[in-house]
């Protein structure tokens, strides 16, 4: 660019030009550019129409919608837009079209409607003026003020021309997303202008007929506008019915043309008739129809069919009309699984697997998952494991068959098995007594195998803690094989693995006295107590000091079996949600849901729900603290459970929270900085301090695009129970962060009176074109505004006897103080004199917290 | 009944890239604002996955939350991204109309006609597309205004042979 123009040379028009288009030649070939921008905006300004050209063509390549240069082009697109000259509009709708700005929308959203529906607006340009207002409309929704115009538009679905029904159809639709009501009457419209394109002949629509269908675009949106509504009154239902079966039925007939181009434009409408049809979910005859179109796609010799009948078929499992008719296909999507040499489409046939499960052929499923899985592509793995762990727990009748599938998951892909799906096993297991006895035999024969894999040892280490002695009296199994068993994998396991052993083993004190010097021995070695890693080497220490002074009472309380799981829903099945983005799965398992129901007569009840709700006994579940109570159920009778409460993270009903929010919320129980939030966009980072009933909280908000954001908008908000217990303080932050910038906010907090609740922080802000909205729950807790105190121990005693009389009388029996009266207590007590002894209660509490903090707690 | 959720604004198109077998871009169409930053990894990204794939393999793929739709013509890549709802076959389509129009426009177009005359390859793609719709199917209406505005041009009696008379 040895030529390049310099500031102070005149240049001509046509210098100008090729300069520029050079420019935009260099940008092509993936170069940046950084100037003639000006340049650019003055050719725009030409009234030469080649220069013009060239410049808006510069502008909608290069320039970025939040750039500077906008508010000096909307000027010259102003002029152009009035000039009445059909290609100058043209250039300038376009030029609207690609950038789409804010700015523009400030300048054109009011012009542009006007120009659509102007009697005597040139077909070509109404045209670019329904696509650049949709365009206007997706960028700022707000911005385009809807009229009489909107009726008028509706009507272009009517119009003569071809190409403005094809272009009108985009934007009503999008409208109609938004503002359904408003545009109903597209409905009957669009049902026969569809009507007309299906039933004409391949000639009548001449230029718009592609390979001898006729408009296949057109038809596709149209069909798409109907996806915005329910199924029409009768009257023009009867019609759609017809053009729906028309449809169905041109796929039957031979093709009128080998090409590709022809099969393609006319499957491309059935596929979206049949996602129509789909969509209405009410005429089982159509449902059952596209059922079988799809089923011969299944076997077509082309690869893109076939993916799209596995796609599409997975959505019609959902239906309870089609569901039957789907499962008959079984082999014909096994078969794919092995035959396809395609990753992608056998990634389709494990999504239809999936979806087609019900109870009657769980089985087969799972175990051809099982099998494919020993080869599948490493990229699938992962959703596969979770995949087969949701349905072997939905549909397993016999607990046994889900215990091994599990362990087989882990043999098979050990390193693909999320904490989700260890953690739900062991749940499971734990929920449900007859399957305690089989899980610790299968685990112990699993961990005799040379080589297992660590998740393994984790669901070993924790089943035999737990259930080691339902298997302890086989002399194979005895107590000492089992502890010298797991302890030869401790060498080999990472930290966390190592932390689990260790509570393993404090547990094994407690169920096998005989092993305990044993064990008393390991924990003392210098390996142990002195190793470099804090959690390892506290755990070691508290242990090795409880089996030693606590008496076998004290032990069989601390130690005792970890109670029911309270139910929730499953973790794993979250995890495959947020994997497969909230759109698909959530859809196919709500309905999946509602339609299991009515297969089997009735809810299943839950494996975790079954046994959670058959014992009560306020005592046992004090353990699960970790693990959240379902939120919409009130405080139970006696048990407030203050501290249950605090450490739970049953959702707010403010706004939906984030997630994974969740345990970061959990892990500033304890500590006051850190990382909060993070997604793709934003990082939220905490600082704070806390002194007596005051604290002082610096939120950091990191933006991590190279994006500016635009309002942005962070809230506290408070339930008004919270509000009377909690005062916080804040200022508004600037409402732009830049890309790579971070803003801080304070909060200034007063804690009045005992609180539960968190108060949850939503932040909304605009990034791109796109809303943003997160909320996150703000890690302030009671215990932060906790002080020591000192006490004599005949003192303490007293109060404690004292709380193991006023609590749960209710129950009737005499009981030894538990955890569970510490919590209460601390609940009823709340006054001047009470604090000490919540302390005392909550110190216990915590020690004992600590003890079951095995992973599956959380 | 009616369990489907709504995609709140829903977009046919979010980008169409064109690059050559060695994976160099040739034209690249943005209907969603991004950072010159995101494009260029977007397209690196791209551009590698694509050309992994082996010949007799599906046209369509998961990439992101979106679907990539591509197809090879000679020794040019045509891949568009479009929203997970949308309709694959018909984008495919998308593409085959648009290599038609640039076909009957340089009469049997090549890279080269792509590389040199890339302008008009744009304006082609702007009456075709607009904002990631279609605007116009019909292949003679698409032409005829392309044709009238090189006639505009013609008019202004200038000559422009293209960037081809002396770039090189």
């Amino acid at each position: 660019m040895s030529s390049s123009p310099q500031g102070d040379k005149a240049l001509d028009g046509y210098s100008k030009k090729k300069y520029v288009c050079k420019l935009l030649f260099i940008f092509l070939l993936g170069h940046d550019i950084d100037f003639g921008h000006m340049e650019a905006v003055n050719l725009l300004s030409s009234n030469r129409y080649t220069e013009k050209q060239i410049g808006y063509l510069f502008i909608s390549v290069l320039v970025n919608s939040n750039s500077e240069l906008i508010r000096l082009i909307n000027n010259a697109i102003k002029n152009d837009l009035a000039s009445r000259n059909p290609t100058f509009m043209g250039l300038a709708l376009h030029c609207i079209a690609n950038v789409g700005s804010r700015e523009m929308a400030e300048a054109f959203a009011g012009e542009i409607p006007k120009i659509l529906v102007a009697g005597d607006t040139m077909d070509s340009v109404k045209q670019s003026a329904a696509l650049c207002l949709l365009r206007l409309y997706r960028t700022s929704p707000d911005l385009v003020p809807m009229g009489d115009w909107t009726s008028r538009v509706v009507h272009l679905l009517n119009d003569q021309h071809l190409g403005v029904v094809t272009a009108a159809t985009s934007l009503i639709t999008t409208l109609a997303q938004k503002n359904p009501e408003e545009f109903k009457t597209s409905v009957s419209l669009a049902v026969s202008r569809l009507s007309r394109i299906v039933t004409s002949a391949s000639t009548d629509l001449q230029d718009y007929t592609y390979y001898f269908v006729p408009a296949p675009w057109l038809s596709v949106k149209l069909l798409r506008l109907l996806q915005c509504y329910p199924p029409p009154d009768p009257a023009v239902r009867g019609r759609l019915t017809e053009c729906l079966e028309t449809i169905l039925n041109k796929a039957q007939e031979p093709p009128k043309s080998k090409k590709v181009q022809h099969s393609n434009a006319k499957n491309a409408v059935l596929f979206e008739a049949i996602s129509l049809i789909i969509h209405h979910d009410s005429e089982p005859n159509l449902l059952v129809r596209a059922c079988n179109q799809l089923g011969q796609f299944l076997q077509h010799r082309e690869t893109n069919l076939r993916y799209l009948a596995l796609e599409s078929m997975c959505t019609l499992a959902s239906s309870e009309f089609s569901h039957e008719a789907v499962k008959t296909h079984i082999e014909t999507v096994t078969n794919a699984l092995k035959t396809e040499r395609d990753v992608s489409v056998r990634q389709r046939a494990v999504d239809l697997l999936y979806a087609m499960c019900d109870r009657s052929n769980a089985q087969q499923i799972v175990a051809e998952m099982l099998s494919y899985l020993e080869t599948a592509d490493y990229s699938i793995r992962e959703e596969i494991v979770l995949k087969v762990a949701i349905l072997a727990e939905k549909y397993a009748v016999d607990y046994t068959w889900y215990v091994d599938t599990i362990l087989n998951l882990i043999r098979i892909a050990g390193d693909y098995v999320s904490e989700e799906v260890w953690y739900r096993v062991i749940q499971i297991v734990i929920n449900r007594d007859d399957v305690q006895g089989y899980a610790a035999k299968t685990v112990f024969e699993a961990l005799q195998a040379p080589a297992c894999h660590e998740n393994l040892v984790k669901v070993g280490g924790y089943i035999l803690g737990e259930f080691g002695n339902l298997i302890a009296g086989d002399p194979r199994s005895s107590p000492l094989i089992q502890f010298n068993l797991l302890h030869s994998k401790f060498h080999l396991c990472s930290v966390p693995t190592r932390a689990l052993l260790l509570s393993t083993y404090i547990k094994f004190v407690n169920l096998f006295p005989e092993v305990k010097t044993t064990i008393q021995d390991v924990l003392r070695s210098d390996s142990q107590l002195k190793n470099a890693d804090v959690e390892l080497q506290q755990r070691a220490v508290e242990y090795l000091r409880l089996s030693t002074v606590a008496s076998t009472d004290i032990l069989a309380t601390v130690l005792e079996e970890m109670p029911p799981f309270p139910e929730r829903e499953s973790s794993i099945l979250a995890k495959l949600k947020k994997k497969k983005g909230p759109s698909t799965v959530t859809d196919l398992e709500e309905a999946k849901r509602e339609r299991s129901a009515d297969i089997n007569g009735g809810p299943e009840p839950a494996p975790a729900s079954a046994s959670a709700t058959s014992t009560p006994s306020p005592s046992a579940d004090l353990l699960g603290l970790g693990a959240a109570p379902p939120a919409p159920v009130g405080p139970p009778p006696s048990s407030g459970g203050l501290l249950v409460d605090v450490f739970s993270d049953s959702p707010s009903a403010v706004a939906p929270l984030a997630p994974g929010s969740e345990d970061n919320f959990a892990r500033f129980v304890c500590k006051n900085n850190g990382v909060l939030f993070e997604n793709q966009l934003l990082q939220i980072g905490l600082k704070s301090e806390f002194r007596q009933n005051l604290g002082r909280m610096f939120i950091f908000y990191g933006n991590k695009t190279s994006t500016q954001f635009l309002s942005f908008t962070p809230t506290l908000i408070c339930s008004d129970d919270l509000r009377a217990n909690l005062s916080l303080q804040t200022k508004p932050v600037d409402p732009t962060v830049d890309g790579g910038a971070q803003v801080q906010q304070v909060v200034n907090i007063e804690c009045v009176s005992d609180f539960t609740e968190a108060p949850v922080l939503n932040i909304q802000f605009r990034y791109g074109g796109t809303f943003q909205n997160v909320s996150v729950k703000l890690p302030i807790t009671l215990n932060k505004f906790f002080q020591p105190t000192e006490m004599a121990s005949q003192d303490f005693f007293q109060r404690w006897k004292q709380l193991s009389k006023c609590t749960d009388s209710h129950c009737g029996q005499a009981r030894k103080p538990s955890l569970r009266d510490c919590v209460n207590c601390c609940q009823n007590s709340f006054n001047p004199q009470g604090w000490s002894i919540r302390l005392v209660c909550l110190c216990i509490f915590l020690h004992l917290y600590h003890l079951s903090s095995l992973p599956c707690c959380k | 009944m009616y369990t489907r959720i709504q995609h709140p604004l829903h977009l046919s198109m979010q980008f169409m890239l064109l690059f050559s077998r060695q994976g160099k871009l040739r034209l690249q169409k943005w209907y969603v604002p991004l950072s010159d930053k995101e494009k260029k990894k977007i397209t690196r990204e791209l551009v590698q996955t694509v050309l992994a794939r082996k010949p007799k393999m599906c046209s369509f793929l998961e990439w992101r939350d979106l679907k990539i739709v591509y197809k090879r013509y000679a020794s040019l890549y045509f891949c568009c991204a479009i929203e997970d709802q949308d309709n694959e076959l018909i984008t495919l389509e998308i593409i085959h109309r648009y290599v038609e129009l640039l076909d009957k426009y340089f009469g049997s177009v090549c890279e080269l006609d792509i590389i040199f005359n890339f302008e008009k390859a744009y304006f082609i793609l702007d009456e075709f597309l607009l904002g990631g719709e279609v605007q116009e199917t019909s292949k003679k209406n698409v032409l005829k205004a392309i044709e009238q505005a090189d006639l505009l041009q013609e008019s202004q009696n200038e000559e422009w042979g293209g960037l081809s008379e002396d770039i090189l």
